[in-house]
């Protein structure tokens, strides 16, 4: 297992490396506003710009400038500067990311619990009434855009200015204090983040379900007399919940590269608004760095996630 | 003579699919003395396997529709409730399955499921079940328990595997224990030593067998009486040498004389039984069995036979064939000693007009003057 970790650490380190390069290349490439005339100030002379570009670096070569970044970044954690913001990547990204993974870590926890018990009422009673009142709840949850449902929460729910005033609306968590208060202005984020994943995971949960119920093993465990919630909790969804967790951590991981979406309709500052913003303004060095937060984010928890298999199932080996 | 300690009569299983009415099992009665082997011999889709689920009380699902009566020691297994049945599944009827390889959970310890099996039925602490756990896999053969009960189902062959599955059905001391076609999935050296393991345990610890197998060299060995099904019914039933020495039914001469055997000459063809077994959907008229029976008559598609006394020594032996008795001793003797169907068919003449006495009254005997 040892040997198998460190392996697997390397080839992150790899894959991690290779993501740099192919973001650098992509951003390269794109024509956009150019850097020394954006920091050169009004009217700004060619030979001012010139040497503007040289203090910044920007007249090495392309690969000269990738090494420089590459090396910043992995030995120094430097994601070079904003140019727009006038401040380091660095900073923008992680004042920012904790605020991220509160939402995100949060809605994860929602979303798993609820997606897990929908799943299991929905492959216990399957084809009965509270069945296919969740499935079918499920399907519009799926196909209900992030922003929409954000949007609808707030309008009505909002304690600002909707209809019902019961929860903090957008804008809240910022000037939240104290861990209860943030909770709980994040309880409509939470909800609205969770609802995709919840419904996909409670389908996913109730089809894996459906499968196991079917195998010899659950036949012996009903034979030894245990009662029937034993039967589906301890031996059922003990093993059908392994790719659930999978999926979970793969999805934790892309969202610490932000919840775009959330995070703009209710105004919490965290990776993704960022990123939204940088694009927007064409900041190129912050979306590099948002990019390679959200690689990050996935390669770590995807070798997280495997070696998390191995203490569900002791059949794999490594 | 003391009451028996299982006694079938006349259960019927039923599933309602959307194709129709499956009817596995169509009025079977038996009964298992204590301490004592029931074989019951059958065809894939003979209702074996799922007249003992019934009897566990594992088909009570929503589509099923029993009838008839199992009384265990006395209690009435059929109307008992889900509460009470789980009392005795594990606890005093136990029942081992086919395939061992995915029979046990592969996610827990071989230990944690037969502690879990001990703890279900017997107020214990932990290490006293463990205890009685590693006492048990020492019991089955496995060796140096007390290191193996930490492992887990994949870390063991399919033999040791079925071991662990009796260990664990036999933890809770049952009175019963059913066994689905224990060694089916197991090698013939592996087959052997299970079924002298399920011997032993049985004379030690007193416990009643009914062992379910398609396989007649397994019944020869273990059983003292014998069962034989076919499409969800029992066609022949008596003492185990009965049922070598004598048999008296079609079917039961056909897998008698397709078992290859070391002391018949080389060049003897192994005679099987030809056709398919039926649907239990739309089951064939009459006798059950007369698509496939070489010594059919007009009158077998129309009658359906009842299984009722063979009229031999053995007092148990009962027979559902509406061939005469006189008829089938002859044809009997004929297969056995060598000939096929089709030769003794030659020698021997079935009278059409005289059918055994299940097929007389008011059918019997417009159809026997055909």
């Amino acid at each position: 297992m040892a040997s198998y970790i460190a392996r697997r650490l390397l080839w992150t380190l790899l894959l991690l490396l290779v993501i740099t390069a192919v973001t650098f290349l992509i951003f390269y490439v794109l024509p956009t506003a150019d850097p020394a005339a954006q920091r050169a100030g009004r009217d700004p002379s060619p030979e001012l710009i010139t040497a503007i570009r040289h203090q910044l670096g920007l007249d090495k070569s392309l690969p000269a400038q990738y090494v420089d970044y590459t090396k910043n970044l992995f030995l120094h954690f430097d994601f070079g500067q904003s140019f727009i913001n006038n401040t380091s990547v660095r900073s923008l990204i992680f004042d920012r990311l904790p605020n991220t993974l509160f939402l995100v870590l949060g809605a994860a926890v929602v979303w798993f619990v609820i997606g897990v018990s929908i799943g299991i009422i929905s492959a216990v009673r399957r084809g009965s009434f509270w069945d296919r009142l969740l499935m079918g709840g499920a399907l519009v949850a799926i196909s209900a855009p992030v922003y929409w449902m954000g949007l609808v929460c707030l309008y009505l729910f909002s304690n600002d200015i909707g209809v019902w005033h019961i929860f903090p609306g957008s804008g809240a968590y910022q000037d939240a204090h104290g861990f209860f208060a943030k909770c709980w202005s994040l309880v409509m984020p939470w909800l609205v983040l969770s609802a995709a994943f919840a419904a996909i995971y409670a389908r996913l949960l109730r089809s894996n379900l459906l499968e196991t119920m079917n195998e010899d093993y659950i036949r012996t465990a009903r034979a030894k007399g245990l009662s029937e919630r034993r039967v589906v909790l301890r031996h059922g969804v003990r093993s059908a919940i392994t790719p659930v967790v999978t999926v979970l951590g793969l999805d934790i991981g892309i969202l610490m590269g932000g919840a775009i979406l959330t995070e703009t309709v209710f105004n919490i500052d965290g990776v993704g608004r960022l990123s939204f913003d940088a694009i927007q303004r064409g900041d190129l060095a912050t979306i590099q760095g948002t990019t390679i937060v959200l690689a990050a984010g996935v390669a770590i928890m995807s070798l997280v996630v495997d070696i998390l298999y191995a203490f569900l199932d002791p059949r794999v080996r490594y | 003579m003391s009451e028996p300690l299982l006694e079938v009569k006349d259960l019927a299983v039923h599933f309602e699919t959307e194709d129709g009415v499956v009817q596995a099992v169509d009025g079977i009665s038996y009964t298992v003395e204590r301490g004592k082997t029931l074989g019951i011999v059958g065809e894939s889709g003979s209702g074996k396997s799922v007249s003992s689920m019934t009897v566990m009380g594992l088909t009570r699902a929503g589509n099923a529709r029993i009838s008839g009566s199992i009384t265990f020691e006395g209690r009435d297994l059929l109307n008992a409730s889900d509460a009470d049945m789980r009392k005795v599944r594990g606890g005093e009827v136990a029942m081992i399955f086919q395939d061992p390889l995915s029979s046990l959970h592969p996610f827990y310890k071989i230990g944690d499921q037969l502690i879990e099996a001990h703890r279900s039925h017997n107020d214990v602490s932990k290490a006293k079940a463990r205890d009685r756990a590693v006492e048990m896999l020492g019991l089955v053969g496995l060796p140096d328990p007390r290191r193996r009960i930490d492992s887990y189902p994949h870390e063991f062959s399919g033999g040791m595997r079925q071991r662990v599955m009796i260990a664990m059905a036999l933890i809770n001391d049952p009175k019963l224990l059913i066994a689905d076609e224990p060694t089916t999935a197991l090698d013939v050296t592996v087959q052997a030593q299970i079924l002298e393991l399920i011997q032993k345990l049985q004379a030690e610890l007193d416990t009643a067998v009914v062992m379910i197998t398609h396989d007649l060299g397994v019944v020869a060995e273990v059983t003292e009486e014998i069962a034989v099904m076919y499409a969800g019914r029992i066609v022949e039933y008596g003492k185990s040498d009965t049922i070598f020495a004598a048999p008296e039914h079609p079917y039961t001469w056909g897998l008698l004389k397709s078992i290859p055997r070391l002391d018949t000459p080389r060049d003897q063809e192994l005679v099987p039984i030809f056709g398919r077994p039926p649907s239990l959907i739309n089951k064939p008229s009459g006798c059950s069995f007369h698509p496939r029976c070489p010594y059919v008559r007009e009158a077998h598609k129309k009658v359906d036979p009842a299984l009722e006394p063979a009229g031999d020594a053995d007092r148990t032996h009962k027979v559902a064939c509406l061939l005469p008795s006189e008829t089938r001793r002859s044809l009997w003797a004929g297969l056995r000693a060598g000939d096929t169907p089709a030769e003794v068919l030659q020698e021997v003449e079935i009278p059409a007009e005289k059918l055994s006495p299940s097929a007389e009254g008011p059918t019997g005997e417009e159809v026997a003057g055909q």
